[in-house]
């Protein structure tokens, strides 16, 4: 009976189709099943798939985003029951997102933190033209593992150091490292500037942070 | 008569203007500048917040004002980019980070040495009307990268510079730089030898800066040439046709500020759009879908009168192969055929990060086949044929007519010796080379043979003086890299 509810998870996933997802949260909550069984054996298997058929060229952009869309709403409505069970899913990690201060570019941030929410990650995007102040008090408010600093102008990527910086400052480091991406990073301006590391796609962020936490 | 290209039909570009006019009304423009927001609302602007509904009226009574045509001058005070005369023109694409090194084939960080190359490249080649602050110099102190990027292009080149500043006061260094020749910020104005590109952010944001930019610009009376980018997909509608929507909203919306700030002040309707791939959120020049959208919103910028700008000639590929030559040629192609004033985008590769001279000599062969194109086939003779054959005679001898003589290279564009039109067998003696095998020789050739500009001796000093003045507080060392040796030196006697 609730395999076939999984069942139906895994396809409002892989469709996209938020509604139904929400439907089918709302039915699990209604059949007394665990909300946890409901995300890990409903939905993730779907984003799952989906991710893999990503890497595989199989699915695109859209396909991913609608996916975690349709995830994203299906947790939202677990989530009030998760708490009153006292229940948390596991996670693989705690990863802080931002764009940096100045840079209002966000395509490629938002595409790791959906492959690391996917991966079973804890993602907290802060958005775009974020603060490096913002930074460190938003690794310290969620426990963070690594913080992913994004810049896509060649202007604005010298706030990837201050961020650096900061950490070192206020001794967040090596505890949470701080990783760098976009498109005038690279290795060699992520070892200049003191980073724990660098990846030149979101496919490659995932593989690194997996690799930071041991996952 | 010119080949024509249509790409949207008049009806189409009536109902993109209308619903850009729309999206100016609601949900309107967020404009992250209060003076820009004072001066909208007080023109009949409405504002919530940072959010600006821009009445229609607004946007006919900018178009009112806004010139339709002027030109940017070389450094001997000629027309040399003539925005709204109908010719197309090209410039090498900016703000790379990198080069690709012809030797290695690595991309390396961009330093001031290879900004003197690539713009001295620039200047040598007929191709180019313009040259551009190509790339960012890793070697120059942050704080003053857009004021030396100007400052290294003056000093290699004559012709007009396509540039930009990093902030605002870049922007004002800059323009005191350029006015430094001129004569003066009114002769700069009256004679300006540069435009700056400023950017709105997707989806219809104007940034503080860029509204500062804009609004600086128009007031120095020195043209600013917007460069939208829908990203269709991602940062804006999926379709080309929401793309090119969103960037006349975008370009509809500078228009206005600018035009309050400094009515009749000269702007270019421009952009860098592009299609998103969905494999992986790249973003490529080099698609045809890319300059679709290019062509579709210059003629909408030419349906309103306005000189245009597109980026297109550059292509995806990281080496010089044929991706290369097969993007930045198809992308050229349309963009010449649509009629765009300034095409900026030669010589980069990598998604516009990364430049190379190499590349910009094999552009320009597609330039010189481009305006080939443009120019048509011609009528020069009374009779197109027959003439020609009672000269001939009945043996043909077309090669003995002085007609062939006097025509053929109106005719015919010639190109250099990078596209190979050897037989195999000279082709072989002459070392076998590809077409980037053949480029690496033109660049080192036109780099031993293209003079050095004749700058004024106390212009050159009163140029090096404004930008050391300005590097110094950042580290601005005693060496000036990219600018030839001597330049600025005063001679005693």
């Amino acid at each position: 009976m609730s395999e076939e509810l999984f069942a139906q998870m895994r396809q409002a996933v892989i469709d996209g189709d938020t509604a139904a997802a929400a439907a089918l949260a709302e039915q699990a909550l209604a059949d007394n099943i665990p909300p946890l069984d409901a995300i890990d054996k409903g939905f993730v298997p779907g984003l799952t798939l989906v991710g893999e058929q990503f890497g595989a060229g199989d699915l695109f952009l859209p396909d991913m985003m609608l996916a975690a869309r349709a995830m994203q709403k299906a947790i939202a409505i677990l989530e009030p029951e998760m708490k009153r069970q006292a229940t948390q899913r596991h996670v693989l990690g705690r990863v802080v997102l931002g764009t940096v201060k100045g840079d209002i570019h966000e395509i490629g941030k938002n595409l790791v933190g959906m492959m690391l929410a996917t991966s079973g990650f804890e993602v907290h995007d802060l958005g775009v033209d974020v603060a490096p102040e913002r930074f460190v008090s938003a690794a310290q408010e969620h426990n963070a593992d690594i913080v992913g600093v994004s810049a896509l102008l060649t202007t604005t990527m010298a706030g990837q150091r201050t961020v650096v910086e900061q950490f070192d400052a206020a001794g967040l480091r090596p505890k949470c490292r701080v990783i760098v991406g976009g498109a005038p990073a690279s290795s060699t301006w992520a070892a200049e500037i003191g980073a724990d590391g660098y990846s030149e796609d979101a496919i490659g962020a995932v593989a690194l942070i997996r690799g930071m936490v041991g996952a | 008569m010119r080949p024509r290209f249509e790409l949207l039909e008049p009806a189409l570009i009536d109902r993109v203007v209308d619903e850009a006019l729309a999206l100016l009304a609601s949900p309107g423009i967020k404009v992250e500048e209060p003076e820009a927001i004072r001066l909208l609302v007080g023109a009949g602007a409405s504002a919530e917040g940072n959010r600006v509904s821009i009445p229609d009226a607004l946007v006919h009574r900018a178009l009112d004002t806004v010139p339709h045509a002027f030109d940017l001058y070389d450094r001997a005070g000629n027309p040399a980019v003539r925005y709204g005369s109908g010719a197309v023109h090209f410039d090498p694409g900016s703000s790379g980070v990198s080069v690709l090194d012809p030797d290695t084939l690595e991309a390396r960080a961009s330093q001031a040495a290879d900004l003197a190359r690539i713009t001295r490249v620039a200047d040598a080649l007929p191709a180019y009307d313009a040259v551009s602050t190509a790339i960012v110099c890793h070697d120059v102190p942050t704080e003053i990268g857009d004021l030396y990027r100007l400052f290294v292009c003056l000093a290699n080149s004559d012709k007009p510079i396509v540039t930009g500043a990093f902030t605002p006061r870049g922007s004002g260094a800059m323009l005191d730089l350029l006015a430094l020749e001129a004569g003066g910020r009114a002769a700069l104005a009256d004679r300006p030898r540069a435009v700056f590109d400023v950017c709105p952010s997707p989806p219809l944001t104007w940034s503080e800066f860029a509204c500062r930019n804009i609004m600086d610009l128009g007031r120095a009376g020195v043209p600013a040439e917007m460069v939208s980018m829908p990203l269709a997909g991602v940062a804006a509608p999926v379709t080309l046709i929401g793309s090119i929507v969103q960037h006349a909203a975008e370009c509809l919306a500078g228009i206005v500020l600018h035009q309050l700030a400094a009515p009749g002040a000269p702007i270019v309707w421009g952009g860098a759009p592009a299609i998103v791939d969905m494999r992986t959120g790249a973003t490529p020049m080099g698609a045809i879908e890319t300059a679709m959208i290019d062509g579709g919103y210059a003629a909408v910028g030419h349906s309103l009168g306005l000189p245009t700008h597109a980026y297109m000639g550059a292509t995806d590929s990281k080496v010089i192969d044929a991706q290369a030559g097969l993007e930045a040629g198809m992308t050229a192609l349309v963009g010449a055929l649509a009629g765009v004033d300034l095409i900026s985008g030669p010589g980069m590769l990598d998604f516009l990060l990364a430049q190379s001279a190499e590349k910009l000599v094999i552009d320009a062969e597609v330039i010189g086949m481009v305006q080939r194109l443009l120019r048509g086939i011609g009528t020069p003779t009374a009779s197109l044929a027959t003439a020609s054959f009672e000269a001939a005679g009945s043996e043909g001898r077309f090669l003995e007519l002085p007609e062939t003589r006097r025509l053929f290279r109106s005719e015919q564009f010639l190109p250099s010796r990078v596209i190979d039109r050897s037989s195999r067998r000279a082709w072989l003696d002459a070392g076998g080379l590809d077409a980037f095998g053949r480029a690496r020789d033109r660049v080192e050739e036109l780099l031993a043979t293209h003079p050095l500009p004749a700058v004024d001796g106390s212009v050159a000093a009163a140029m090096v003086a404004c930008v050391r003045e300005a590097g110094a507080p950042f580290g601005l060392g005693e060496a000036l890299p990219g600018v030839p040796e001597g330049f600025g030196e005063v001679r005693a006697g």
